[in-house]
């Protein structure tokens, strides 16, 4: 996650309405997962960004958990996601996110 | 008594809803194909990637770079290369356990079917005759020993001092065994940015190494046509600091290359210009306006060296020190010449989805679909066709093997297959990625010389070229492209319609 992400995103937190933010990730493996979901809940593993030393504990969930693509249209997600499910390592990302879950406990 | 410049165009007849049902234009083929790869090792410092690590990095790294430098038999018998130039087929890739620098090609020869490997002399001495501006000199010791190695006429020569003087006035150094320069670019103006040296050097070797695979198309390939028309689809940007990119490689590759009978011009459209060209091309054939046009580029020089960091850390050879030049011949149907399916060429359009599978299935189910096939019914997809030996240590992945997966998982989608014949799916209608990294060449067309081949004396019915390109790198938008182009077998209508021009296909 580049350090100008990291920077829009503080912004948007501290604008306020925290409470109704969650984050959805698209992120294509289980290590990109990983990094992006710390970095919204512990704050940035790699000590580079604005996001260093802050953890936002933002709620994190990812575009291909159950619980998500069953909150969406079904026309809706076979367009904008389809056979991507198939494509992606989703064991391994569910794998990251419920490290990370519990880990932080988000 | 005058002759009709523009006789009219044959015409045959399709079927189906498609654009071009009804009568239709006159059937395109591609005739053959060439690609160069110039071995060039002691141009690699000047890749944009080490042109900006190696000063920070200082003498240590230097000298590590340089330790990695393959010589010219080792990148002949590097089995990619030999895939690149027709020699080896793809898919005897996966016979070959990786890293494939370890297993150099017993016997490989420097030409092949599909082109040729050429060595830094070579090369040099086509730098010296695409220099039009003289602004390339090469010392008076180096100069005589390229003109012995290559017989070429004679090349321009200068003092060691005068070397040394263009290189402190902005000058790019060129080098070839060791660290010390065997010659130099001059800047072509005291003040302009776009005629730098260093901007210079990137355009010559476009140009040489354009001329190169063009110069060996012409004399290899039979063709009773004179080239009328040069399109150029590299990605180097020629001009002056009016116009920047202002363009006309092709022109200028084809005055190199001898040819006096062509015109042209380019196509920019990142990686995907060379299948961009074969559009063009193809319409400008069928619509009768000409009978031969070329599309044709040059290497990058900038991506030399582009992931050296990674290849250095995995402790492999520098495997980007060759600049790649390609030429496709297109021209009126031969009757045994692959077709070009003009009906059949998806453009993403600027309104459509980016994501991978949508981009995917604008470029491969929708244009099948309308002629009523199925993804299973192309025997090979050609998509970027990056070599993974190379992106693989620098963390960019298998991209061939992720596009397959994409491929796969939308014939999975329309139930042509079982999700768990996806892998299968993926090995039998792809391949393993061998192209160097140099963008444009990679883009589905090193494919070419094996699709010809095996579309004409081989047992492949259809071929999908499929290729994308980063627009969004420029900044000026941040949407990607993509284009596909689908090649048949020249006599497949008439086999599977059991008559001349059966047509039923569309």
């Amino acid at each position: 996650m580049d350090l100008e992400e990291q920077g829009a995103i503080q912004r948007l937190v501290e604008s306020g309405q925290r409470d109704r933010m969650v984050v959805v990730l698209g992120t294509p493996t289980a290590g990109s997962t990983r990094m992006v979901a710390l970095t919204l809940t512990q704050g940035d593993p790699s000590y580079a960004g604005p996001l260093a030393g802050v953890p936002l504990g933002l709620p994190v969930y990812h575009i291909l958990e159950d619980e998500v693509k069953a909150a969406i249209a079904a026309e809706v997600y076979e367009e904008e996601i389809g056979p991507l499910e198939f494509v992606l390592d989703k064991p391994g990302i569910m794998e990251a996110l419920r490290q990370t879950r519990a880990g932080s406990g988000v | 008594m005058t002759t009709d410049p523009f006789p009219p165009a044959e015409t045959y007849t399709v079927t189906g809803t498609g654009p071009a049902a009804g009568r239709g234009p006159a059937r395109v083929v591609i005739r053959g194909v060439r690609f160069i790869l110039a071995h060039v090792p002691g141009l690699v410092a000047a890749g944009s990637k080490p042109r900006r690590e190696l000063p920070a990095g200082g003498a240590a790294l230097r000298a590590e770079l340089r330790s990695r430098l393959r010589s010219f038999a080792l990148a002949v018998a590097y089995p990619p290369h030999q895939v690149m130039i027709g020699s080896l087929a793809p898919e005897a890739l996966r016979e070959i356990a990786r890293p494939w620098h370890r297993h150099p090609i017993a016997g490989a020869r420097p030409r092949g079917p599909g082109g040729a490997i050429v060595d830094q002399m070579t090369f040099y001495a086509w730098l010296a005759r695409a220099d039009a501006a003289n602004l390339v000199r090469f010392t008076e010791d180096f100069a005589a020993r390229l003109a012995d190695a290559t017989g070429a006429g004679p090349i321009p020569a200068a003092s060691a001092q005068q070397i040394a003087r263009t290189l402190e006035d902005r000058g790019e150094p060129l080098f070839h065994e060791d660290e010390r320069p065997v010659g130099a670019v001059a800047a072509g103006h005291e003040q302009d940015e776009a005629l730098s040296a260093t901007v210079l050097l990137e355009n010559l070797a476009a140009k040489a190494t354009g001329a190169l695979a063009l110069r060996r198309l012409l004399d290899e390939v039979d063709d009773p046509d004179p080239v009328e028309y040069l399109l150029g689809c590299g990605e180097e940007a020629v001009g002056d600091r009016y116009q920047r990119g202002g363009g006309n490689l092709a022109k200028a590759i084809g005055e190199l290359a001898g040819v006096r009978t062509a015109g042209g011009a380019d196509v920019k459209a990142f990686c995907a210009a060379p299948l961009h060209g074969l559009l063009m091309a193809g319409a400008l054939v069928a619509s009768g306006r000409y009978r031969r046009v070329v599309v044709v580029a040059g290497g990058s020089l900038a991506k030399l060296g582009m992931k050296f960091r990674g290849h250095l850390a995995a402790g492999y050879p520098v495997l980007e020190d060759v600049l790649a030049g390609v030429a496709i011949d297109v021209g009126r149907d031969d009757g045994h010449s692959p077709i070009l399916r003009l009906d059949a060429a998806a453009v993403h359009r600027v309104g459509d989805g980016t994501a991978p599978h949508q981009m995917a299935r604008v470029l491969t189910v929708e244009p099948l679909r309308a002629l009523g096939l199925r993804l299973s019914d192309i025997d090979r997809y050609a998509v970027e066709l990056h070599n993974p030996d190379i992106t693989e240590p620098a963390g960019s992945g298998n991209v061939p093997a992720a596009n397959y997966q994409v491929i796969a998982a939308l014939a999975a989608q329309a139930g042509e297959i079982a999700r768990s014949e996806m892998p299968a799916f993926a090995e039998a209608h792809g391949m393993p990625g061998y192209s160097p990294t140099q963008g444009h060449i990679a883009s589905a067309i090193p494919y070419l010389p094996h699709a010809v081949a095996g579309l004409t004396d081989g047992a492949l019915r259809r071929v999908q070229l499929v290729a994308k390109g980063s627009l969004f790198l420029g900044r000026m938008t941040a949407m990607g492209d993509g284009i596909s182009m689908l090649m048949e077998r020249n006599t497949l209508r008439t086999a599977e319609r059991g008559g001349p021009d059966g047509g039923a296909q569309g």
